[in-house]
């Protein structure tokens, strides 16, 4: 196999440089170099949404993606976007709604659910189920997702959460 | 005993305890766990449904920069003298034996400390084979000369397989029966008798966490850090095995990833527990999503079934045949064919009823448990079965099912009186959500519209065991130690209620033990719905015991009666420092009484009943077939709900998955080989496919034997619902779909058969 390159770019907000192979993909590297846990490789295929993370402030399917093309960009991950004391309007919401079960998937669904947010600030139920169309919850959570979506929104008007992360002004 | 405060932790919906952890995405599984100097595994899979192995050529694999070792099954023996496995039948082998069963079989495992290196190598692998007729339908593989296997090989933990040993020349690998009364004369003094033949297709249970194992062998023990249902069982399979002790094995497992009785009894294990013996490093084998196709799935069949009905509505006598495929190992096929089998009359009285059910080996992937335990492929037929009774004889649809539906303490088909099972009141409660006694408009354009119910039963696997452990600390908090697997459904939360409740807690601050057999004690395994009662009541028991154990330390210490003087001052004043513990255990088994092996017949079947009733009302476009679920609506008894989110989000969650199995999940077979292993190709619902209006409930009813009145409920959404959308199908179109999945292709042929206009290869009768 080909050499190894080395890049820089930002991890939730740190430079970080990492050695990496021309095939290996961002959730490889993110999992197997740098220790991540929180973005998982499932169908491998783009389909099901558990690897999602942003790149340059919009959402990948980091199982698609090839580890090299980050080189210089900013990457967020669900270790990310909360300062570690106060949880994220989204993972607040999705607790008290109760929004998962096995919980394998719901860093894609949180991730996904934050973009739309930002997209529409106050997005129809109908919104919401197609802008999550390409995360699957095998446990099928769904209706209470769409719940902790909608309350997340509402916390988010009413500005009773400090403010969104900078990450995602890319 | 010291005096408790009610504390209120019983029907309380306490969010999962790892709730944090879990919206963080730091929730500890096994897909993340690397060890060091670990070895990951690739498989390389054979490409034919049935064939001798003539050669496995791995010498381009081995020559691959960064190979450790290629494996075969010539490698395993040296360190596994017989190297076969299952929980029902030890038929299945560590990687192929000389032959290949299923296309996908794993042959040959290539190791390296990249997993990169280790998939191209395993690449380069090739087989020569020499071709064996396949055989891959239930119907066919009864009967068929071609064996897929040469000998049948009970497990001896397994008494009623006994009579299965050393059987040559059939793929019968359980012949379950059930004779109540006499059918063929209440057949024949019936006012009316009825046949019908139903079919179920094959499907996945797509854990989002895809099966994952790790095996570590170290100073003379055995560690296995797996993503399974059942540690006990893998620990006592994997130390039968290698022919160790027990003590000698440990399994650990953290959160699953789902698990829908997907990853119970031995998957991956027993591979890579060989493969760390053989190289003696840790090794991983972690499968993608297209392989899980090849793990295990849910068994597809063929039932036919015929009531003998009088003119007064009475259900006189009822004949089910039903034919399981289980593919090419059986793993728990046969305990799936006789726990099925033994309600899939429904949940009726019946006076005379037979039942054969029976385990056949076919070349397909191997099918095992999948949440209902072949009670939703018994349902399809028998509620379907139901309907058209009733259009047939015009009965109403919900007064037929009342008429005959078991009451309580009448006895079920085995004979066992039922108790404690809601099937009326839950009937009752989808009618009333459906609206069913308003009137429903139709329609009579392109567009029809239809609703339809269904009530389904289910037996609980039994007898099995619990063991828990309740640990109270120097400074009075408490650990819990159990062998339940929390895969999403949130037994950590609802055990660490039992527990606060008994001991006047609050759950949030129970803090649960995850498995680890070194750790935890026995359990049977997270299945089959019965983890809440059975559990439960271990754990009710552990934490009893503890309080019995506070009582005797209070009179040791001579404190005066309710002293409620806290369990930390009581150590230190036993101890004088912080130190101690106060461990109680409680282990518990129901009563069961094994059935007669003619007959079927036995007072104690199962320690409860699982019951759950369903509606759907669907809107069918007749020119295209497209189907639209208007609503969905599943009613379960649950006993007493000791966390009524969590109930109500298994109901819900069951009722969508089921609404897959029904809908577009169908592994496809051509050839004997699976054409449509990915999530590209198979379809599983998504948050479009949820049905406009979505409702799940439960009865209000108490399980007087369980744990605070509870019984288990992970699977009661999913018995009926096929039945439920397939009635409200026929009920629109008017015409009854006999085979899953109802697609909008097979809904569209029947209209075109019906309408006198059928497609070319639908017109043979």
């Amino acid at each position: 196999m080909t050499d190894a390159r080395t890049i820089r770019f930002t991890l939730n907000g740190a430079p970080v440089s990492v050695s990496v192979m021309p095939h290996e993909t961002l959730i490889e590297m993110l999992s197997l170099r740098l220790e991540l846990k929180g973005a998982r490789e499932s169908c491998g295929q783009g389909l099901c949404g558990c690897c999602t993370v942003y790149v340059n402030g919009k959402s990948v399917s980091s199982c698609l993606y090839l580890a090299q093309l980050v080189d210089g960009a900013k990457v967020v991950t669900i270790e990310g976007i909360n300062d570690g004391a106060e949880l994220d309007p989204v993972q607040q919401a999705f607790i008290e709604v109760g929004a998962f079960q096995c919980g394998f998937c719901t860093p894609g669904f949180i991730m996904m659910a934050r973009e739309l947010l930002d997209v529409h600030p106050n997005p129809t139920e109908d919104e919401i189920r197609h802008y999550l169309i390409g995360n699957l919850c095998r446990c099928s959570a769904y209706p209470e997702i769409v719940e902790a979506v909608k309350l997340a929104a509402r916390r988010r008007a009413a500005g009773t959460t400090p403010a969104l992360a900078e990450e995602l002004s890319a | 005993m010291v005096a408790l405060m009610p504390v209120g932790n019983i029907g309380r919906s306490v969010p999962r305890l790892e709730s944090r952890a879990k919206v963080m995405g730091q929730a500890e599984y096994t897909h993340h766990l690397r060890l060091p100097g670990m070895l990951y595994g690739k498989i390389f899979r054979s490409t034919l449904p049935h064939a001798l192995i003539k050669s496995v050529d791995t010498s381009a694999a081995k020559a691959v920069e960064g190979v450790f070792r290629v494996v075969t099954i010539d490698d395993i023996r040296t360190v596994i003298p017989h190297p076969y496995y299952g929980p029902a039948f030890h038929d299945q082998p560590v990687l192929a034996d000389g032959k290949v069963r299923f296309a996908g079989e794993p042959v040959a495992v290539v190791l390296a400390s990249d997993p990169r290196v280790a998939e191209y190598a395993a690449s380069l692998i090739t087989a020569e084979y020499e071709e064996l007729p396949a055989v891959l339908d239930e119907v066919e593989a009864a009967t068929s000369d071609i064996c897929v296997h040469d000998e049948l090989k009970p497990a001896a933990t397994f008494p009623d397989l006994q009579h299965l040993k050393g059987r040559r020349g059939t793929n019968v690998a359980l012949d379950y029966r059930l004779v109540r009364g006499n059918v063929e004369e209440a057949f024949a003094a019936a006012d009316h008798v009825f046949e019908h033949t139903f079919r179920c297709q094959q499907a996945m249970h797509t854990p989002m966490e895809p099966f994952v194992s790790i095996a570590d062998v170290r100073d003379g023990r055995m560690t296995l850090h797996t993503a399974s249902q059942g540690p006990s069982f893998v620990r006592i399979e994997m130390a039968r095995l290698l022919g160790w002790p027990e003590n000698r094995v440990r399994v650990k497992v953290p959160h699953l990833g789902g698990g829908f009785g997907g990853k119970l009894y031995i998957k991956l294990e027993a591979l890579v527990t060989s493969l760390s013996l053989l190289v003696q490093r840790p090794v991983k084998i972690s499968l993608t999503m297209e392989e899980q196709f090849f793990m295990v799935t849910k068994h597809a069949c063929t039932f036919t079934i015929k009531s003998g009905v009088n003119n007064d509505g009475k259900v006189v006598a009822r004949k089910c045949r039903i034919l399981w495929n289980g593919g090419a190992y059986a793993d728990i096929g046969p305990r799936v064919t006789q726990k099925a089998g033994f309600t899939s009359a429904g949940p009726y009285d019946i006076d005379n009823v037979e039942i054969e059910s029976l385990a056949v080996y076919t070349n397909r992937p191997p099918a095992g448990a999948l949440r209902g335990f072949g009670a939703p492929q018994a349902a399809w037929a028998y509620e379907c079965h139901t309907d058209l009774i009733a259009e047939a004889l015009n009965f109403d649809k919900i007064e037929f099912r009342r008429q005959n539906l078991l009451q309580e303490g009448r006895p079920q088909a085995s004979g066992t009186p039922v108790h404690d099972a809601a099937f009326e009141k839950a009937m009752d409660q989808v009618a009333d959500r459906l609206d069913w006694h308003k009137p429903f408009d139709r329609g009579n354009g392109r567009i029809r519209r239809g609703r339809g119910l269904a009530v389904g039963i289910k037996g609980i696997t039994s007898p099995t065991t619990s063991v828990a452990i309740v640990n109270l600390y120097g400074d009075g908090s408490c650990g819990l130690y159990i062998g339940t697997v929390d895969m999403g459904q949130g037994s950590d939360t609802v055990m660490a209620q039992i527990v606060a409740e008994v001991l006047g807690l609050d759950a949030e601050a129970v803090h649960v033990i995850h498995p680890d057999t070194d750790v935890t004690p026995y359990d049977m395994g997270t299945l089959g719905s019965r983890s809440t009662f059975h559990m439960g009541t271990a754990v009710r028991l552990a934490a009893e015991d503890v309080l019995r154990k506070i009582d005797d330390l209070a009179k040791e210490l001579g404190l005066p009666p309710n002293s409620n003087l806290p369990v930390s001052e009581m150590l230190r004043k036993k101890y004088g420092m912080q130190a101690g513990n106060i461990i109680g255990t409680g282990s518990f088994i129901p009563d069961y009484k094994k059935p007669d092996p003619e007959t079927g017949q036995t007072p104690k079947a199962t320690p409860f009943w699982g019951v759950g009733a369903n509606g759907a009302e669907v809107e069918i476009d007749t020119e295209t077939g497209e189907i639209k679920i208007v609503k969905l609506v599943s009613v379960v008894d649950a006993g007493v709900a000791i966390n009524p989110r969590a109930v109500r989000q298994q109901v819900s969650g069951a009722a969508i998955m089921q609404m897959g199995f029904t809908m577009t999940e169908n592994m496809v077979f051509r050839d004997g080989q699976l054409t449509n292993g990915s999530l590209a190709d198979y379809k599983i619902p998504s948050l479009l496919d949820m049905p406009e209006q979505f409702v799940n409930e439960y009865v209000e009813s108490r399980q007087h034997s369980g744990p605070f009145g509870a019984k288990g409920t992970g699977e009661s959404s999913t018995i009926a619902l096929s039945p439920a959308i397939g009635n409200a199908i026929a009920d629109a179109i008017g015409v009854h779909l006999t085979d899953l999945p109802l697609t909008q292709e097979s809904i569209f042929r029947a209209i075109q058969k019906k309408n006198g206009t059928p497609l070319p290869e639908d017109d043979n009768d």
